[in-house]
């Protein structure tokens, strides 16, 4: 085994141009796999990000005419009890109209628990000035309809209620959630505000749901229908709501992979026909070893061994280069205010996934040529002097 | 003496669209540390008789035993293994590995099998680079050795594993006449040495004068064979 790889690398050495042109061949290839790959994915998690980042993944609302949920509690604790979700959050959102002057603009009143509500939403670090809800009279405006309003901190909001009656509550901060028709719209108060404004008394309007594992929600949200069995409510996660973005996804991720299956098939197919040409070159050698006695597992490992070694080093040149590439990428396509196009996300998972494919069919690509080399016989060599 | 080598009734024909038979029903045997010649014209047979001895070629008919093992039966693995522990080749062209130096060429056999301690083996192959006046260019690659350096390295080579055999085939018929001498006189000495066994196929009558016993084969038929 030890002369195998002795062999192999002296071979390898020994044919430089034609080694390094194949390696410099299987780097390219193989930084394209990495650079469409890790580009591709970098989309596909900007743009999830962008869509569910900061929102709720599965929203349980009622089903019922009242459109209200009633002892909300028990449900958010059997939810609890699944252990797949990474934030719950009851609220008691109604839409009503705020006052600005001789006009009214319409508005969602948002009644959260602010430390549930932050886990999904990320309140507190949008928040660019004044600070969260401090009590039930106070409230958050978002910075479009703060501009609206042209209104500051401490300032009075007053709130039309669908049945006619004004309720003022003070603003205590402005937030930017990054979206204009939310931050717009979205007028932030306590859980028990939302009640008292709406008179839900205890009863709330949805539960929304964060989970680690975003492309689950669906199996979560399945498995939460058939916890709390509950013909009252109805459980809607983002996939159902976002369908077409998914099958855009899908059809990235598809393309991406078949570029990646013909770059390995091309990796393969590169290996193995300069290795066919290497063991002709190296016959008599193989030749003379045969007749000392070597055995032909090891003469195939020669070739085995070579195949590896084209890979080991075409994929760690070609994994920097497309890493490099993908960073380069960056810098030159970034927007005119010098913000970058898409944020850039090294899954060092596929990175390691591809590695370990490259390593796997260029050492495979070895077997075609080591076969050859079984048929090689020595007296042959000799023969022919 | 037992018989290192012993062949019986051996036929070779190579098939082709006229099939030709170059060895008719050969018997022959050689002793254990013996020193032994096989001459002939070109075409006679000699090498292909060589090359079945090594294992290289088969017989169409009749039977091999190699330090007492028939070989018709044996597996390619088998006889690969057969061939690395009890015969070294030394051929007219030295078919040495250029990739690598002329120690590590002397040293592939052993590597092959590893089947003694890496030290006895070093000390044997500094014996061998002294004995074969090599020493100074053992880490020279094959390609910066002269006709004659290359040809003693391939004799290491064919002596590392101390074999029981050594098959020569026309050894120095790429040399000069004083590598020739001197090349023979390495044989006889390792003979004496070691008691390797050594057949020696040469055109060279007056080297052939030099051995313990000649076998001559005209048109694949032995017709000649003489004891000293």
């Amino acid at each position: 085994m030890m002369l195998s790889f002795r062999v192999a690398i002296r071979f390898f050495k020994s044919g430089r141009t034609q080694t390094l042109l194949i390696v410099i061949g299987i780097a390219i290839a193989i930084s394209i796999q990495i650079f469409v790959g890790l580009l591709i994915g970098s989309l596909q998690k900007s743009l999830v990000d962008r869509t569910i980042g900061n929102s709720p993944h599965i929203t349980i609302s009622s089903a019922t005419d009242i459109a209200t949920i009633r002892d909300w509690e028990r449900l958010v604790a059997k939810i609890e009890q699944l252990g797949d979700t990474k934030a719950i959050s009851a609220s008691a959102s109604a839409n009503a109209f705020v006052r600005d002057g001789e006009t009214d603009l319409p508005i969602l009143v948002r009644g959260f628990d602010f430390e549930n509500a932050d886990r999904i939403y990320n309140i507190r670090s949008s928040i660019y000035e004044g600070r969260p809800y401090g009590s039930q009279r106070e409230v958050l405006v978002g910075r479009d309809l703060r501009d609206e309003l042209e209104v500051d901190i401490g300032d009075k909001l007053a709130i039309l209620l669908p049945n006619g009656t004004v309720y003022t509550l003070t603003i205590s901060g402005f937030y930017d959630l990054g979206v204009a028709s939310i931050n717009k719209s979205w007028v932030i108060a306590d859980l028990k505000t939302g009640q008292k404004l709406f008179g839900f008394g205890r009863r709330i309007t949805s539960i929304e749901i964060a989970v680690d594992e975003v492309f689950e929600a669906d199996m979560i949200a399945y498995e939460i229908q058939q916890v709390l069995n509950d013909k009252n409510i109805k459980i809607e996660n983002w996939k159902e709501l976002n369908e077409e973005l998914l099958s855009g996804l899908d059809g990235q991720r598809i393309s991406s992979t078949v570029i990646q299956a013909v770059i390995i098939l091309s990796v393969v197919i590169a290996i193995a026909s300069v290795l066919a040409i290497s063991v002709i070159q190296k016959s008599r050698q193989i030749g003379i070893l045969k007749a000392m006695g070597i055995k032909d597992p090891a003469v195939s490992l020669i070739f085995i061994y070579q195949g590896f070694l084209i890979g080991l080093i075409g994929s760690i040149l070609g994994i920097t280069l497309g890493i490099g590439l993908l960073y380069a990428f960056n810098i030159f396509t970034s927007n005119p205010e010098g913000t970058a196009l898409i944020d850039l996300y090294i899954d060092y998972n596929f990175v390691l996934r591809s590695w370990l494919v490259v390593l796997l069919a260029s050492t495979l690509a070895g077997v075609i040529p080591a076969t050859k080399s079984l048929q090689l016989n020595p007296i042959d060599v000799i023969r022919e002097g | 003496m037992s018989n290192v080598v012993e062949l019986q009734n051996v036929d070779k024909v190579y098939r082709g669209v006229i099939d030709t038979q170059v060895l008719f029903g050969v018997d022959l045997s050689f002793e254990e540390g013996s020193f032994n010649s096989i001459i002939g014209e070109s075409g006679s047979g000699k090498s292909t008789l060589l090359n079945i001895i090594g294992t290289l070629d088969k017989p169409t008919r009749g039977e091999v035993f190699i330090a007492g093992n028939r070989t018709n039966d044996l597996s390619k693995g088998r006889l690969a293994d057969l061939r690395n522990r009890t015969t070294g080749f030394v051929f007219q062209f030295h078919y040495l590995l250029p990739e690598f130096t002329a120690r590590e060429n002397v040293m592939i056999p052993y590597f092959i099998n590893k089947k003694e301690p890496a030290e006895l083996i070093n000390k044997r192959a500094d014996e061998l680079f002294d004995m074969l006046g090599i020493a100074k260019v053992r880490n020279n690659l094959v390609s910066k050795m002269s006709g004659g350096e290359q040809q003693r390295t391939a004799i290491a080579r064919a002596l590392i594993n101390n074999p029981k055999i050594v098959l020569a085939d026309e050894p120095t018929g790429n040399l000069d006449s004083g590598n020739t001498t001197t090349i023979y006189k390495i044989f006889r000495e390792i003979n004496e040495k070691y008691g390797t066994t050594f057949i020696i196929v040469t055109h060279d009558r007056r080297i052939a004068e030099e051995t313990d016993r000649i076998v001559e084969i005209k048109d694949g038929r032995i017709v000649v064979d003489i004891k000293k």
